[in-house]
């Protein structure tokens, strides 16, 4: 498949060149990845969520 | 339409479980979508819908998968009305990432986000299924409706495109904004969405 590349062409075609990071399974920045994930599961939950979820029992 | 009748612990289950996973949509929301308002519109959506199909839902199976199922069928649907242009989120772009012992330079939550958001739409829900949302391949698969190895493909090239900017530290601008790069986005969406996640409905 082919994708969209940026159109600031400035990235190379995909192939990682292998660094010396030295991680062939995960890059470097993989637990940063993970990290933006459970940035955002770790908020405290907004009260929009907390209003609807009340509401839904009486939504049947 | 018929309701198979649940039972009111049945339902309090399903509420519980479902309440249990709101975080977990809001991560994957954002990651997807990339603004955090838009995000939380999506999730309160998929909440809805997830609740007014929950007779659909297997007791004992996973709820994240089955509603992110949900999620991402509702984001495809939106993303081809036209609704997220990928708009970056300005409020994370202080926030940095703390370091790996043994890194050398932190890695910035907005550099990460941006490139994140700079992945062709199938790629990036590839890698935050698995890279971020820590399901196996087959699972993601399954949530995606697409082969394994689409999947494993999907990742590594995600990986690929993400190692290079974040090495080279060449993170283009978001190009959604271009309305040729907006084409090509959206008709890989209709490829991606061909796909229909499994176990929910669209």
């Amino acid at each position: 498949m082919t994708s969209p590349v940026p159109s600031e062409g400035k990235l190379p075609a995909g192939k990682s060149r292998k660094s010396d990071s030295g991680a062939d399974d995960k890059p470097q920045w993989a637990n940063g990845l993970r990290q933006l994930y459970d940035s955002v599961v770790e908020e405290p939950l907004p009260d929009q969520f907390k209003d609807l979820l009340a509401k839904l029992d009486s939504k049947d | 339409m018929e309701p198979a009748k649940r039972t009111a612990s049945e339902k309090a289950d399903f509420k519980r479980e479902l309440t249990d996973v709101v975080p977990h949509l809001r991560a994957f929301a954002r990651g997807l979508c990339g603004r955090a308002d838009m995000a939380d519109d999506l999730v309160q959506e998929t909440l809805l819908k997830a609740w007014a199909a929950q007779e659909r839902f297997q007791p004992g199976t996973s709820m994240r998968a089955w509603t992110f199922v949900i999620l991402r069928n509702a984001y495809l649907t939106d993303m081809r009305r036209n609704r997220f242009r990928g708009e970056y989120d300005e409020t994370v772009a202080e926030r940095i990432l703390t370091a790996p012992a043994g890194q050398e330079e932190p890695i910035h939550l907005s550099d990460m986000h941006r490139a994140l958001l700079t992945l062709p739409p199938e790629r990036r829900e590839a890698l935050l299924l698995v890279g971020a949302g820590g399901f196996s391949y087959e699972e993601a698969a399954n949530i995606c409706g697409c082969a394994v190895g689409t999947i494993k493909s999907r990742v590594g090239r995600a990986r690929a495109t993400l190692t290079s900017m974040l090495e080279d530290g060449s993170i283009p601008r978001r190009s959604v904004d271009d309305d040729t790069a907006h084409r090509a986005i959206l008709e890989e969406l209709d490829e991606v969405a061909a796909g229909q996640g499994a176990s929910a409905n669209s």
